[in-house]
């Protein structure tokens, strides 16, 4: 009586198991996903001209020291 | 791209090839910074501030290495440091956070954009950290640990503990938001995600 009843259960709880583990895979891909395009929006903005403006500065300082 | 040059002194073809890497890493820098600081002035100033040490710092660089990985590390280094001495003070404001990390030329990526951000902001620091570099900036746990200066094994239960956390607060819902309820954070996540998988493959 308990074995036929036992091994079904036993089943269908390992599968709603394994449903769980891949949700949670889903869902952790989403946000993996989300977080990268979060990131990457920044990344692809133009940069502002200034990072390169201060650089440049600081290079032709740089070779003027090396020029004397 | 340098031929052999004397090692005593750094020539300036080092100095231009030292430059032009930092030049490309200048986007990186940014995103990160604005992680941290959760404000984009303030993130620029402090990439700025970055940029400008590593370039300071080149002669301690070795051409080959990971130049983003090193300069990264000295981004957070100024940070903590800069954090340290003053911005403890300055709370993080609302309107700041806000315009922070919007994708405001797409229309439907904002809501759960925000989602994230918000769930973002109420992880432990290091965790946040830990999550970006490795999730987001495309490090190997080996370069985030170097980056953030602590074990592997340390950034591997950071980055662990950070997606279970970040999940369990997108479905919990649990900052609070007018109108959405608890699994609409993570809805819209799963939805916007596909959406940007589905783009991204083409």
């Amino acid at each position: 009586m308990i074995e036929p009843k036992d091994n079904p259960a036993r089943k269908s709880g390992s599968t709603s198991n394994e449903r769980d583990l891949e949700e949670v895979r889903l869902r952790q891909q989403a946000i993996g996903v989300k977080l990268r395009h979060m990131f990457d929006e920044v990344v692809n903005e133009p940069v502002p001209d200034e990072f390169l403006e201060i650089l440049r500065r600081a290079d032709q300082g740089a070779s003027a020291k090396e020029g004397q | 791209m340098t031929t052999t040059t004397p090692a005593a002194r750094p020539s300036s073809s080092d100095d231009n090839a030292f430059k032009a890497e930092l030049v490309t890493l200048i986007p990186h820098l940014r995103a990160f910074a604005r992680t941290l600081t959760g404000d984009p002035t303030a993130a620029d100033d402090l990439a700025q501030e970055a940029m400008m040490k590593a370039w300071d710092a080149r002669a301690s660089y070795q051409m080959g290495t990971n130049m983003k990985a090193w300069t990264f590390m000295i981004l957070r280094n100024q940070f903590y440091s800069e954090k340290r001495r003053s911005w403890r003070q300055t709370q993080l404001d609302q309107e700041a956070a806000e315009r922070t990390l919007i994708a405001v030329d797409d229309p439907e990526a904002p809501v759960a954009l925000d989602e994230l951000r918000q769930a973002l902001k109420s992880l432990p620091e290091e965790q946040r950290e830990a999550l970006i570099l490795v999730g987001a900036g495309g490090f190997a746990y080996e370069e985030a640990a170097e980056i953030c200066q602590c074990a592997v094994g340390t950034v591997k239960s950071r980055v662990s503990r950070a997606r279970k956390a970040l999940q369990a607060t997108l479905e919990r819902g649990g900052y609070a938001r007018d109108g959405q309820s608890a699994g609409d954070a993570m809805r819209s996540i799963l939805a916007d995600a596909d959406r940007l998988s589905g783009a991204g493959r083409k």
